[in-house]
């Protein structure tokens, strides 16, 4: 029997599985009657559409699976380490310069704010789970947190955005800690469900503690970041940016104004990150991830490397809640929800957990698409989860799957993805 | 005295449909060693084909035959459900290391949540009561307390499928295929099991659970919509863990105390944070027990 | 002068007593090997004294230096490394193997350049102190790998490195935390006769430069021929201690290694080295 009706055949029969699965929800279609009671009506054209798609998409899937390649892009991880001594600064010019392109949109520079903000995020939580090895699910925690802070602390004793800032990241550093008491002992999964529910536990809080928080209408009235107390204000006059400058007031300023904010945090969070790797306490971290046992034979207390690593992440994700309740001037629990640890940590994998460029690349791929497809309003999320089960699939190890040793007496040489352990905690 | 008794009967129901769902997730767990976050999503979509399935039979007069056909009709879908899911996401994956069959899996229940919410629209759906009335087991100063039908259905129905499934996995071939692969996936090969076909028959029966489980969640809270299966599924997984994930009767366990907790909490408390009772009371159990009440505790050999 | 003293150790594992009333004392300067038949209980004694169990009964005290003594069996497992100076390896080799062999040495280090780093502060910004003890280490490091022949490798990761060098690495990751007392489980395993030469060697260097050795091995051409001092388990109790000499004589050990007419060779496991 030739190839092709083996491919027929093959295809024939997942397209009868899609037809039970598409049958019930794209087939049929509840509705409402007049009278309140449920209806159902049929769409057989989208229902045959959808079968029809399926069966020619594996029938594709099929052929192009004899003819290519064993991997996806097998050399991209290396080649884009190898090109990242260029890379990585390239981007950095970029991302300086580009609020100061003449005529540039400002959605663009909005764009960018939300990126650096992932970034920034994925950077915090790279810590955990890319260098110690910590699966934390519950990221969106300490990012609530910094948030929250910022917008009690400035409301009620009248603290500007950089005075807050520094406290939004030790409070969430604190929480960081609290959480990291109860999972010190668990394994992996246990750590994850632990760390989902204290994410949880948060947002729950948030939602019912009114009077604290506002609940679920949130909290607004935050100041703006200054820049060494000149305002950004439309109204122009003095004690603002454009008095000062005898300039006239435009958004963009504002605007670009916040943008160098989150890339300077941002950039502080990696600075410290890389200059930790190579200390004992990054290298630590990363044994940790390696083998813990070997960890506590060598004297190293492990109880205290994993509170730092998550006390560290933490204070990192608190000062990107900080700017983004400052950006925003308006918070409310729906922002902080499970979705968003999702997607950090989904930016955190896909980048290739422990690379700092990665975790850039990823944000961009993950952030910037969708928000390019906003038109495509309710399909949104479904194209997002399809993406990342997709790029699950395609490359599992990410963008950058080697790691670059902190230090060496010879050349250093990037190591391979089997070798690198993904940690037990 | 009788108000407890009520938290008790509603908590244990409650209990009875997590733990159904949390053993499918134990069941997978045990068997593939990972977290199939899509299956709170197969809850959900086991009660929307539950509410169509009843919709399409609404002229029948006859109850328990609608009712008998949704849930044959939800557990053969949920089925081919979540077979097609760990074919799709988590077979490619299996051996990889373990982030990304975790992602793969979040993208699943993302995707599952905006299928059903593109195609059936964002509303909640609801159906009235098909199981009216219960009896009456005591009454103090007003206070009424009573066990419905729709309660006792529920807690008969899933002891009884628990009770057929433990003799699944306990006595036939299949079960000790399905235990032998999760001890040691290259012995089992070795050893002649097919461990492909397995995987993907505790798939198949831990959503046909979720599916069952979610047809009694429809009926007896009468509303639903394309969320409740996150919700659940925190919950399910929750209890798995706490009953220590890997156990059977862990999960059945978890699941119990779980709607137990928020029972009470909601009863004698703030309906607002029960779910906020029941993480706190996981972390602080997994505090002291790291691997659940009835899990095997991994000694990892030095 | 002793260096570490075990006295009336039990571990107890429900119903099961894996160590029995176990006491000997290992001599400072000294190697002493503890050798038995499979399941003995000899890893069990070891997990003991390096703090991966908490013994039922029993005491354990090292003496890292002398006049200086500390109680093993309650510290938590990092500080018997940090505080008794006991270092080990592991049966099952436990390196970093997505790090380099420099970075597992470095990583062993890690109490000594943490205090340098004055909470990490000095360390991040780079300051004086924190150079000097990087330098230090670096030059530990450099030593323990030449010393163990890998100092060609220095920059592979540790998982891609043969069989043979990964054991001599994990040894070499143990010495660099400065131990006073080093245990080794079954460093032998595994390795060809060449190969368990070059062991010896190392580890009769590793004794002339202070630190005491405490091993489990069933190679007897290694024991046999380095050892000072050996223990002999079997079901969990001693049943004999002394010289090499002593105890190839010794006819208690005879039994439980031969039993009651064995095949093989019934001279192979008292024999003088293979090597």
């Amino acid at each position: 029997m030739s190839p092709f009706v083996e491919d027929l055949k093959d295809a024939a029969s997942v397209a009868f599985f899609a037809f039970l699965i598409f049958g019930p929800f794209i087939g049929l279609q509840l509705g409402d009657s007049m009278s309140g009671n449920l209806t159902l009506s049929s769409r057989p054209e989208a229902l045959a559409l959808a079968v029809g798609l399926t069966f020619l998409a594996r029938l594709a899937l099929l052929s192009w699976g004899r003819h290519r390649p064993a991997k996806i892009a097998p050399g991209l991880g290396a080649k884009v380490q190898k090109g990242g001594k260029f890379i990585a600064p390239a981007l950095l010019v970029f991302a300086v310069l580009m609020p100061l392109a003449p005529g540039l949109p400002n959605a663009y520079i909005d764009l960018g704010v939300l990126i650096m903000t992932y970034v920034m995020l994925g950077w915090g939580l790279n810590i955990v789970v890319g260098l110690a090895g910590l699966l934390d699910l519950g990221y969106v925690a300490f990012y609530a947190v910094g948030a929250y802070s910022f917008a009690l602390i400035s409301t009620n004793f009248g603290f500007g955005f950089w005075e807050c800032l520094p406290l939004a990241g030790i409070l969430a550093a604190c929480w960081g800690m609290f959480l990291g008491f109860p999972v010190l002992r668990l394994r992996g999964d246990y750590l994850a469900i632990v760390t989902l529910a204290f994410g949880e536990i948060i947002r729950l809080v948030i939602t019912n503690w009114v009077s604290l928080t506002g609940g679920p209408n949130g909290m607004l009235g935050m100041p703006q970041p200054t820049l060494f107390g000149l305002r950004f204000s439309m109204a122009g006059g003095p004690g603002t940016f454009a008095g000062f400058f005898g300039i006239s007031p435009t958004p963009g300023q504002r605007d670009a104004f916040l943008y160098y904010v989150i890339l300077a945090l941002a950039l502080l969070t990696n600075w410290v990150t890389l200059r930790l790797r190579k200390q004992p306490l990054g290298r630590a971290w990363e044994a940790l991830r390696e083998d813990e046992i070997a960890c506590r034979s060598l004297g190293i207390n492990v109880r205290n490397t994993k509170l730092t690593a998550f006390a560290t992440g933490a204070f990192f994700g608190g000062f990107a809640g900080c700017f983004f309740a400052a950006r925003q001037g308006f918070i409310s629990p729906d922002s902080f929800t499970f979705i968003e640890s999702a997607t950090v940590l989904a930016i955190v994998v896909l980048g290739g957990a422990g690379s700092q460029l990665g975790v850039v690349l990823a944000a961009c791929v993950m952030i910037g698409v969708p928000q390019m497809l906003q038109s495509l309003q309710i399909y949104r999320m479904l194209i997002f989860g399809i993406a990342l089960v997709v790029i699950m699939i395609v490359r599992p190890r990410g963008f950058i799957s080697t790691r670059r040793p902190t230090v060496s007496l010879g050349k250093a040489k990037a190591i391979g993805a089997a070798l690198i352990s993904q940690g037990k905690g | 005295m009788a108000y407890a008794l009520q938290q008790l009967i509603n908590g244990l129901t409650l209990g009875m449909i997590y733990g159904l769902i949390a053993v499918g997730y134990t069941m997978v767990y045990g068997i593939i060693g990972m977290i199939n976050f899509a299956h709170g999503d197969v809850f959900m979509i086991g009660a929307f084909v539950g509410i169509i399935v009843l919709t399409a039979l609404a002229g029948i007069t006859s109850i328990p035959l609608a009712l008998l056909a949704a849930f044959i009709f939800s557990a053969c879908i949920c089925a081919v459900y979540g077979f097609s899911i760990e074919r799709v996401a988590y077979r490619p994956l299996r051996g990889s290391f373990r982030l990304a069959p975790l992602i793969s899996a979040i993208g699943m229940s993302i995707l599952l949540e905006n299928y059903v919410q593109v195609s059936q629209g964002a509303l909640e759906r609801a159906i009235p009561n098909l199981i009216p009335g219960g009896i009456t087991l005591m009454n103090e100063d007003g206070f009424v307390v009573q066990l419905s039908w729709m309660q006792l259905a529920i807690i008969v129905v899933t002891l009884t499928v628990l009770a057929v499934f433990t003799y699944i996995v306990t006595k036939t071939p299949l079960g000790r295929a399905m235990r032998a692969v999760e001890q040691d996936a290259k012995m089992a090969a070795l050893l002649g099991i097919d461990t492909n076909r397995t995987i993907s028959i505790t798939f198949i029966i831990g959503s046909a659970l979720a599916a069952f489980a979610g047809v009694m969640f429809l009926l007896y809270y009468g509303v639903i919509d394309f969320y409740i299966g996150f919700n659940a599924g925190i919950k399910a997984f929750t209890a798995a863990v706490l009953g220590g994930i890997g156990s059977l009767p862990g999960a059945v366990l978890g699941g119990l105390l779980i709607g137990l907790i928020e029972a009470f909490w909601s009863g004698y408390a703030t309906v607002a944070y029960k779910d906020a009772a029941v993480y706190s009371i996981l972390a602080i159990v997994l505090m002291f027990m790291p691997s659940g009440l009835l899990g095997r505790h991994e000694v990892e050999k030095v | 002068m002793t260096v570490l003293s075990v006295t009336d150790l039990t571990m107890r594992f429900g119903g099961l007593t894996a160590v029995n009333d176990v006491s000997f004392a290992a001599e400072r300067g000294q190697i002493t090997a503890v050798i038995g038949p499979n399941g003995a209980g000899k890893t069990t004694l070891f997990n003991c004294i390096t703090g991966f169990y908490k013994p039922t009964v029993g005491s354990i005290v090292m003496s890292p230096e002398v006049g200086k003594i500390v109680q093993l069996e309650k510290l938590p497992g990092h500080a018997i490394a940090r505080k008794g100076k006991v270092a080990r390896t592991f049966q099952n080799i436990r390196l970093f193997s997505g790090m380099t062999a420099l970075e597992n040495l470095l990583v062993a280090q890690h109490n000594a350049l943490q205090a340098a780093t004055g909470f990490g502060v000095l360390g991040v910004l780079g300051i004086g102190r924190y150079r000097a003890a990087e330098r230090r280490a670096m030059a530990l490091a450099k030593y323990w790998l030449e010393q163990t022949d890998l100092i060609d490798r220095a920059d592979d990761p540790a998982g891609a490195l043969p069989y043979g060098a990964q054991r001599r690495l994990e040894i070499a990751r143990a010495m660099c935390t400065e131990p006073a007392l080093l245990c080794l489980d079954e460093p032998a395993a595994g390795l060809n006769p060449r190969e368990s030469a070059v062991l010896n060697d190392l580890l009769l260097k590793i004794r002339a430069g202070g630190c005491s050795l405490l091993l489990i091995e069933h190679d007897m051409g290694v024991v046999m021929k380095i050892s000072d001092h050996i223990i002999v388990l079997d079901h969990g109790k001693k049943i004999a201690d002394g010289t090499p000499a002593q105890i190839r004589a010794d006819a208690a050990v005879i039994a439980a290694y031969l039993g009651e007419g064995d095949e093989d060779d019934p001279d192979a496991p008292l024999a003088e080295g293979a090597a």
